[in-house]
């Protein structure tokens, strides 16, 4: 088990070094770095202004050693200076990470309990008109990126009823201003879930096992209970781990649309205004987080399934 | 100003799509008369949902197709008198109603949401062939023969997965780039692959005949050479191909972002079909690897992918409206449907309809692709 | 008389579904009485599982009873509810499945799954219910139950989650026990253990049984009655001595003269195949459903209508034909041309300690810290003459695949060199053979749905056998020979353009034969080449496999775990056990003692379809070890009932020739094995 781990741990320690150096190489090519300078001086600058502003803030100096220079920050913990926030790194991205945090638990929350409940409903009887209609909310949320629910939503429940706020404030969290955002993500995120559980719930139903089950004379009701969420189950774990990278695509969409500034407004600031230090360092956090996710669903993995045990 | 009725409204559309309703009662009736030839896509005329979807699907292919007898305007004109007026109301000079209103530059949005399927219906299903292609050619190998050759293309596939996907468009898609050679060189090498890969297929089955393999071999390197000048370099000699560099440059991110997607359910797909005992059997005659990967496996992972194209498809469609949505790479007046439910987004308070269009039809079309695969697994899996 | 434990009549079941009603079981009645075991016979599609499934009540959703009743001890179980059924199943009926790791749950403890049977339908506490699975698990001679207990399904072997289920199934006394299959997925020598374990237990406890199965000899060394079912109809029924030495249904006898018996051969008595495949159910022609693969149908008789179960001499004797009092039916058929016996030519093929040994480890880019070897194959000689049927046996894990694909260049040896033709073949892949070589030495598969491609015609994929061979030097030459080829495998020509979906098992296998032959072989190996098909079919492959070879003077290399079908065959038989060669010897040598004690075990494992032959009784204990860790020693001492204790333990046994060609791998003396006694004896002087 722990050669495995080490094993992961270095996968995802070069998968790091690799990414941070294609960031870093594109955020400082040349076009870059001019939008890079304009952006820091809010103002029209000549070709020679630019030049000498970068010579002089070093983005002259060589290629490798300044990017030398960042992971040996990396290491010792600074992780350099954001030119957007015109703060450190270090300053302003935990607190940001924080906000989306919460964002992401509610979403996890709402989402993940609705997706199995939906899911096991309609995989335990395969076919049936609850199956037909659940599997059709489902296909129809995959369909619906949060750019076009958060959208809809904002119409219908802000605009037209005026029930919910179309804008969510990190510093003041209401049910009023959270709902939004959080049902727009989860609604997104919980039809792929659902679907998987239902194939993973069908599959596990017409299994030989479950009909030995039933043909011990166990109800119909301890069959599913007992016999067929377990394995059922599984399938979905993996999906549902493996859901957090696309939630952080879905984090930034939402916090653009809902101006909440966590992790992906965050993201998209630096991105815009080629804020090279904090891209890297959002990079190496969704990194952190894809990988280890993937961890996660390997050994919980072989721990649900009993036939799959982790080489140790 | 005067507004139409509802009914004038929604008559009126009906009657403006008139030749996709053509289009797709023929294209229904040829379907049913040549069921029986059509394999999988013929038994979809059996399932409520395949069909639905497949219908969705071709309305919004044949919108793009006859996009310009659809549409009511030009998606450009600008009638400054109108400017995000809601549903139903008439423009005074053609006397013609704005379907679906107008945007905050007086944009007839019916006709905006027509033409702007033109392009997701243009990149969408290209760019996805392209991925295919690639994922494929890397894919079957990384699954026939495992060990390190699999071991660094699933790192690097893994590698471009963890990588978050606006970050990456940030990075690939901006005017900055442009000014780089790398859209080019990323397209260069993506659209290398389809050449590449026609040339092995042909290789690989014909080595034993030259007389077929030769000319066949030079026929496609004459058209895939032409293809490829046109659109990587814009230099067709001909001047019949090219293609925008905007275009070009989200063309090559949106390959660089699905490939790894396709890589994967290849290699698994080719790692399962591999110990079947056909393929024992095609070792045994003697043949080649690429003969086996591409005539052997290839052919029985037809179904699967076949239905993770459509997906993929819809995907792809997302992904371009996340472009839009966060103003990348696009010209800021072009009509896709991304962009504009990033330009109308803030004007939801004004006029509440003014979103609605596009996002739902990029919703509508998206579901359509993902039905058209339920349908397909469906039928699939029944015989 | 008592009233019976199970009453079925005029039962019909259908499955409906998009193409319509699909009939599956029709007119079918039987009666199990008290302590009766009654055996259901046919082949794969003839509704045999779904009568099973039926009495259980469970058809799945689209399958129906739609006629008919099913009366268990006296109570109608069609018109029970779901409430009264639940109260039956596993209490009174209990059923054992075909694929004992299929039919338990992976994720839950075997200890648990038992508890479940008794915690359900009686008021007991958990302690007893504990207790109970216990002592369970101890009758179904389970080593080490509190161990077995506590594990998941997977952890433990085949034949022990068989045992498993059959305690499950046992847990509450049930009155009547279904058995589906229950031993075909498992080894030979394993399934002897199974099936005595079932036939005692039965005994003990007066259970009823109905026994399902395709394989005429189980039925006749475990039932007391038998029902023959052919496609969805029964056909015949009776007591079991009675059908079996008076059969008196065309297909009963088709099916008994379509497999081998012991002591016959090729040359002596060959098999005589049913011709023509079961009928689809939309396809069942009018009047008697064997009619048209049946020699003594009379058109205007048999195809007329509907033909009722006919009693003959009012015994308890039942058949489904009008022409039962007409028919002579001892009359020998006409067989096809007797077989003559070769001449054999040359050595065509020696293996010389060949050995294959398989590190295991587990990731590519980095090396993992645990590793293993597998011996597959250890030691490996023998000769192939041309002309020849050489049979290896032997059951799972034995490594006869491993051998086979070293042979064919799919794997490279470790150790030993294998000639032929005067190439090595242990250090030569595939990819680096000649054209020639590759020809030369072609396979046929087990598996017929998996040897073909389904995405290419079948003309394409002979035609592409040929180029890559190098026959035929343009596309219609090649074309043409092809065409040749479907005429060599009897299969007609129109097939050319067919896909394989279209083709039934036994179809497919033929192409597989035509495929392999494309080259004009010299060295065929045929891997359990009909183990997957229909009993009535696998006589029509056999045939045309030992056609083909005599007309053209192939080696066959007949791998199998069928010693009657290699009895039948081979001229000399080469027995492996867990990677080694254990006895080797002409097919009259093998069959007769002195033998290896693991052959005697394996010959006496065979179920046999005679009532008059008498068998040696062995019964080998537990499973096969496996191959990631065999045993010291002799590597069947832990199963060998003629084992001496501190010496096949130790020391791996020496290789005594016994007679030229005749090699055993025993430490017994030799005056024990020349006292060894024949496993099969006659019982009644046969027939002269």
């Amino acid at each position: 088990m722990s050669h495995f781990i080490l094993q992961r741990t270095f996968i995802m320690v070069l998968t790091m070094l690799v990414l941070s150096f294609v960031v870093f190489y594109l955020g400082n090519l040349e076009p870059n770095l001019r939008k890079l300078a304009l952006e820091q001086n809010n103002n029209r600058m000549s070709q020679a202004d630019v030049d000498s502003w970068l010579e002089k803030n070093g983005y002259r100096r060589s290629f490798i050693v300044r990017y030398g220079e960042w992971t040996a920050g990396v290491l010792s913990g600074d992780f350099g200076y954001s030119t957007r926030f015109r703060m450190p790194v270090n300053e302003a991205l935990p607190k940001r990470l924080g906000y989306t945090g919460i964002l992401a638990f509610w979403v996890l929350m709402t989402m993940v309990p609705s997706a199995l409940l939906i899911g096991i409903l309609s995989g335990m009887r395969e076919g049936s008109a609850l199956d037909r209609f659940l599997s059709l909310f489902s296909v129809t949320t995959t369909a619906t990126p949060e750019y076009v629910s958060g959208i809809l939503f904002t119409v219908i429940f802000a605009s037209l009823l005026g029930w919910f706020k179309g804008v969510a404030n990190v510093k003041d969290i209401t049910f009023e201003n959270f709902t939004l955002p959080v049902m727009t993500m989860s609604i997104y995120g919980m039809g792929y879930i659902a679907r998987m559980t239902r194939a993973s719930m069908s599959e596990v139903m017409t299994s030989q096992y479950i009909r030995t089950a039933h043909l011990k004379g166990l109800p119909f009701k301890t069959v599913v209970l007992k016999h067929a969420l377990r394995n059922a189950l599984i399938a979905p774990f993996t999906v549902i781990l493996l859901q957090f990278p696309w939630l952080l695509t879905g984090v930034v969409i939402v916090e653009k649309l809902f101006n909440y500034k966590g992790f992906g407004w965050t993201l998209v600031e630096a991105a815009e205004n080629n804020d090279v230090d904090m891209l890297l360092a959002c990079s190496l956090v969704s990194v952190l987080v894809v990988i280890g996710t993937q961890l996660i669903s390997d050994v919980g993995y072989a721990y649900l399934n009993p036939r799959i045990r982790v080489e140790s | 100003m005067d507004t139409v009725s509802i009914w004038e409204l929604w008559g009126g559309v009906a009657v403006r799509f008139w030749p996709v309703w053509l289009a797709m009662l023929i294209t229904y009736l040829l379907m049913r008369m040549y069921r029986k030839r059509l394999g999988v896509f013929g038994h979809l005329l059996d399932s409520a949902v395949g069909i639905t979807g497949l219908m969705i699907v071709l309305f919004w292919l044949f919108t793009a197709l006859f996009a310009d007898i659809v549409s009511t305007f030009e998606p450009l004109e600008q009638f400054f008198r109108y400017r995000k007026k809601p549903p139903g109301i008439v423009e005074a000079e053609s006397m013609i109603p704005m379907y679906f209103g107008s945007d905050n530059l007086g944009r007839d949005l019916f006709s905006r949401m027509v033409h702007g399927s033109r392009f997701v219906l243009m990149i969408a299903p290209a760019a996805t062939l392209v991925a295919f292609v690639v994922g494929i050619t890397l894919g079957l190998p990384a699954g026939y023969k495992g060990g390190r050759v699999d071991a660094i293309l699933s790192f690097i596939a893994n590698l471009i997965l963890s990588f978050p996907v606006i970050v990456l468009f940030y990075l690939l898609v901006t005017p900055g780039i442009r000014e780089t050679a790398l859209p080019n060189v990323m397209a260069g090498v993506f659209f290398m692959f389809p050449i590449i890969f026609s040339l092995t297929v042909l290789r690989s089955r014909f080595s034993e005949r030259p007389g077929l393999l030769f000319p066949w071999s030079v026929i496609i390197l004459i058209l895939g050479g032409w293809l490829y000048s046109g659109v990587v370099f814009n230099s067709d000699p001909l001047g019949l191909i090219s293609m925008d560099p905007n275009e070009l440059n989200i063309f090559a991110a949106v390959v660089f972002a699905s490939s790894p997607g396709v890589f994967r359910i290849v290699r698994g797909l080719t790692m399962d079909i591999k110990t079947r005992d056909y393929v024992a059997a095609a070792q045994t005659r003697g043949e080649t690897p690429w003969y086996i990967m591409l005539w052997e496996i290839l052919p029985n992972a037809r179904g699967p992918l076949i239905v993770d194209a459509c997906l993929r498809i819809g995907y792809t469609t997302i992904l371009l409206g996340t472009l839009g949505f966060f103003g990348l790479g696009l010209a800021p007046e072009s009509p896709d449907w991304g962009s504009m439910i990033n330009q109308t987004r803030g004007l939801i308070r004004l006029v509440p309809t003014i979103v609605l269009p596009q996002t739902i039809a990029l919703a509508s079309f998206v579901l359509g692709l993902n039905l058209l695969a339920d349908g397909l697994r469906e039928e699939s899996l029944k015989d | 008389m008592r009233e019976p434990i199970l009453e079925i009549n005029n039962l019909s079941v259908s499955f409906f579904t998009r193409h319509g009603e699909i009939p599956a079981v029709m007119d079918f009645s039987m009666t199990v009485h008290a302590g009766e075991a009654m055996g259901l016979v046919g082949e794969s599609g003839c509704g045999k599982s779904t009568v099973a499934l039926a009495i259980m009540r469970y058809l799945g959703g689209n399958g129906r009873i739609t006629e008919g009743s099913i009366r268990f001890r006296g109570r109608e179980m069609t018109e029970m509810t779901g409430a009264e059924l639940r109260e039956l199943r596993g209490s009174q009926i209990s059923m054992i499945y075909q694929e004992p790791m299929a039919s338990l749950n992976p994720a839950m403890r075997v200890g648990l799954q038992l508890m479940e049977v008794p915690l359900s339908h009686e008021y007991i506490s958990i302690e007893e219910a504990k207790q109970r699975s216990l002592e369970m698990l101890e009758a179904v001679r389970l080593p080490d139950p509190e161990r077995i207990f506590q594990s998941y399904p997977h952890q433990i072997s085949g034949g022990q989650q068989q045992r498993i289920v059959i305690a499950m199934a046992l847990l509450s006394q049930p009155t009547l026990l279904l058995l589906d299959e229950p031993t075909t997925a498992l080894d030979v020598t394993v399934e002897a253990g199974i099936v005595e374990l079932v036939r005692d237990l039965g005994r003990e406890f007066g259970t009823s049984m109905l026994f399902v199965s395709h394989n005429l000899g189980l039925i006749l060394e475990t039932c007391d009655r038998i029902t023959v079912m052919y496609s969805g109809e029964a056909v015949e029924s009776g007591q079991i001595k009675n059908v079996f030495r008076k059969m008196l249904h065309p297909y009963t006898q088709g099916l008994l003269r379509s497999i081998p018996l012991p002591g016959t051969d090729k040359t002596a008595q060959p098999l005589i195949p049913i011709p023509g495949q079961l009928p689809l159910p939309h396809e069942r022609p009018q009047g008697c459903n064997f009619g048209p693969r049946c020699n003594h149908f009379q058109s205007g008789k048999c195809n007329v209508k509907k033909i009722p179960m006919i009693s003959v001499n009012d015994s308890e004797h039942f058949s489904r034909c009008l022409r039962v009092s007409e028919i002579d039916w001892n009359a020998v058929p006409e067989s096809s041309v007797q077989a003559e016996k070769m001449e054999m030519g040359n050595t065509i093929l020696a293996v010389h300690n060949l050995s294959k040994h398989y590190d295991v480890s587990a990731n590519a880019l980095f090396a993992s810290s645990k590793s293993g070897t597998v011996k597959a194959n250890e030691n490996i000689s023998f000769e192939a003459k041309k002309g020849e049927i050489v049979a290896i046996v032997g059951e799972s894990g034995c490594g006869k695949s491993t051998l086979a694909k070293i042979l064919l260049g799919l794997e490279e040896a470790s150790q030993g060199n294998a000639e032929f033709e005067g190439v090595d073949l242990a250090y030569s892949p595939v990819e680096r053979r000649s054209v020639k070589t590759v020809a030369h030495l072609q396979i046929v598969f087990q598996n017929p749905f998996d040897t073909l491609n389904p995405s290419h015609t079948i003309g394409n994929q002979i035609m592409r056998a040929l180029e890559k061979f190098g026959v035929g030097q343009s596309p219609d030459n090649r074309r043409e020979q092809m065409l040749e080829l479907l005429d060599l495998v009897k299969l007609p020509r129109e097939f050319e353009r067919r896909i394989p979906r279209q083709l039934s098992g036994g179809q497919k296998q033929r192409v597989g034969i035509a495929r392999a032959f494309a080259g004009k072989p010299s060295l065929v190996v045929a891997d359990e080449p009909v183990s997957a098909l229909d009993v009535s079919v696998q006589a029509a492959i056999t045939e045309l496999l030992t056609d083909i070879q005599l007309k053209e003077k192939t080696t066959l290399l007949f791998i199998s775990h069928d010693l009657s079908m290699v009895r039948y065959l081979a001229d000399r038989v080469i027995v492996m056990y867990l990677g080694r060669i254990v006895e080797q010897g002409s097919a009259d040598e093998i069959f007769s003692p002195p033998y290896h004690p693991y052959t005697e075990a394996l010959l006496s494992a065979v179920p046999i379809a005679d009532p008059d032959i008498v068998k040696e009784h062995i019964i080998l204990e537990g499973d096969i070890p496996s191959a990631l860790n065999p045993p010291s020693g002799c590597p069947f001492h832990t199963r060998c009932h003629r084992k001496i204790e501190g010496l096949c333990d130790y020391e791996i046994p020496p290789l005594k020739h016994l007679s030229s060609g005749h090699d055993i791998s025993c430490h017994l003396a030799d005056e024990d094995l020349n006292s060894m006694a024949p496993v099969f004896r006659s019982g009644k002087k046969a027939a002269a």
